[in-house]
């Protein structure tokens, strides 16, 4: 049952005739502009453990999205693929709104509107996670994890979901002569990743629509609206949240906002991971000049 | 969205159940269909089937759920074991979870919450044959049912989904077009005020596709607002005639 939330702290009516003051004068509370994205800075590779992770910070919200990659049954209706999982949790570290316990709605929400934007466009590679078609395949495991809490998840969820599948190595497993499972040393090579997707939210507040809101301008928000899309501009993806109204004329200015605002998202990832690239190559040339016995230690 | 080898548009541009592109299925719709309840509808699009009632405002508890200055939602869209081809388990599942979250934040834009300060109104969802529009149908049967309840509301909701199917527009899907389709696009809209209070995409859609696939929504929600009003002014106009006979 989805019930009209009540522990949403209050924020003063004052406040908001505050920020929409600011925004008439074309400003925010935290000095941005209208359309103005706060820094991003991501960290992939954050977890060794995991086959694929990024840590995204978007202003003060932080994300992190670890990639597990497990033998398991594929989904009857297509036997010669591997299966895509994506879950979120909203851990209680990350805001003193939540609570311990299974995901709640808002949790959902957030995994169903990433899990959708890469479904049915196929944006994943399934095809390279099949081990005996119609019996074994790879399911990968795309778990997103909101540590802090700041406004816009969805947008901060879906950077880190793109970078960390980016980063994704599949695990060399491999059937048994004896239809066993085994897991091999090193990666059968990296997910292919055939469509870049990112999703952009865009929030109306009085007359204005602002891109990647703040915690506090959510709350005074009328509605909000999460476009995918991929890198060529095709929406892949919507999803209309809040207990307000939009007009069509809203809908019409917010898609076109937000795929100015998915631009810069995907800008600043392109140039994240080569210069990240670009460093790790650099240390496996020096790595390889070090001696084998160090490596073999390793 | 799996494959089908089922042709769902024929070289006629005519749908596998007959109906052209920008055509909803039969619709019917009644009120104050159960006696416990203060309002209820049953509201079907085709073969999709939902009931919806309405309870409240009422007391809620525990209290603390409930605002000072207004009445809390409370909404639960759930699909009945048989509603679908295979049987669904009846504990609620993520797709459920996530629906009732999008229908609430629907009822929460037409609804004056304020009249009813402390309290709760609730509105339960079940999904009784599921063949494609379950959201859109069960938003379209949850206004009705808060109208039958006589809780004020800014306007009425209904709603549609637009579909890609082969690569055109189709209005109102039903389940062998979602499922074959390349997308599923539910709308819900207050249509004398024009604004929309659902909107989800599922699928991919150029953006020149989605504002035609806008405007086919709006298109039918105002056909399917004009058979919601019938219905009430229908149970009304029954009323008046009951009381005519007692007199």
């Amino acid at each position: 049952m989805s019930v009209t939330p009540s522990v949403y702290p209050l924020v003063p009516k004052i406040q908001k005739e505050t920020i929409v003051s600011l925004l008439e004068v074309g400003k925010r509370a935290d000095g941005r502009g209208l359309e103005d994205i706060r820094k991003i800075s991501i960290v992939p590779d954050y977890i060794g453990k995991s086959d694929g992770s990024a840590l995204v910070y978007l202003g003060d919200t932080l994300v992190l999205v670890g990639v597990k990659i497990e033998p398991g049954s594929p989904y009857p209706d297509t036997p010669d693929e591997g299966v895509l999982m994506i879950n979120a949790e909203f851990v209680p570290l990350a805001s003193p709104l939540f609570e311990p316990g299974p995901p709640d709605e808002n949790a959902y929400e957030l995994a169903r509107i990433i899990d959708r934007s890469y479904r049915e466009i196929k944006a994943i590679e399934l095809k390279d996670l099949v081990i005996i078609p119609g019996q074994k395949v790879l399911v990968l495991w795309n778990d997103i994890y909101v540590l802090n809490h700041s406004g816009n998840l969805i947008d901060a969820s879906a950077m880190a979901t793109l970078v960390a599948l980016m980063r994704t190595k599949i695990p060399n497993y491999e059937a048994s002569e004896g239809g066993f499972i085994v897991k091999k040393e090193g990666y059968k090579g990296g997910l292919k990743v055939k469509k870049k997707v990112i999703t952009a939210t865009v929030a109306k507040i009085g007359n204005y629509y602002i891109a990647d809101p703040t915690e506090e301008e959510e709350y005074v928000s009328d509605a909000r609206l999460s476009v995918s899309f991929t890198e060529d501009g095709v929406i892949a993806g919507m999803q209309k949240m809040g207990p307000g109204s939009l007009e069509e004329k809203d809908i019409d200015a917010m898609v076109e906002l937000s795929w100015k605002v998915a631009q810069r998202y995907l800008t600043e990832i392109d140039s994240i991971l080569k210069s990240f690239e670009q460093k790790s190559e650099g240390r496996k040339l020096e790595e390889s000049g070090s001696s084998p016995q160090e490596k073999k230690e390793d | 969205m799996g494959k089908s080898n089922i042709k769902l548009i024929d070289e006629n541009g005519i749908r596998i159940d007959g109906r052209k592109p920008d055509q909803i299925r039969p619709v019917s719709m009644s009120v104050g269909v159960l006696k416990n309840a203060q309002g209820s509808a049953l509201v079907s699009f085709g073969k999709t089937t939902v009931l919806a009632a309405v309870y409240g405002p009422r007391e809620a508890l525990p209290r603390h759920m409930t605002l000072p200055d207004r009445a809390i939602l409370r909404v639960r869209y759930h699909m009945a074991p048989f509603s679908t081809t295979e049987r669904k388990s009846p504990a609620p599942t993520r797709r459920e979870v996530e629906l009732s979250k999008v229908i609430r934040e629907s009822l929460e834009a037409s609804v004056f919450t304020e009249l009813y300060p402390r309290t709760t109104i609730d509105i339960f969802i079940e999904v009784l044959q599921a063949d494609g529009g379950t959201r859109t149908t069960s938003l379209t049967a949850a206004s009705l049912a808060l109208a039958d309840a006589g809780i004020p509301m800014r306007d009425l909701i209904a709603g549609v989904a637009v579909g890609k199917v082969e690569g055109m527009l189709v209005l109102d899907i039903n389940e062998a077009e979602d499922s074959g389709g390349q997308a599923d696009m539910p709308v819900g809209m207050m249509p004398n005020l024009g604004k929309i209070v659902l909107l989800q995409l599922n699928g991919s859609l150029s953006r020149e596709e989605f504002k035609e696939a806008m405007k086919m929504a709006i298109k039918a929600i105002k056909e399917i607002y004009l058979i919601q009003k019938q219905t009430l002014r229908e149970k009304y106009a029954k009323i008046t005639e009951e009381e005519r006979e007692v007199e």
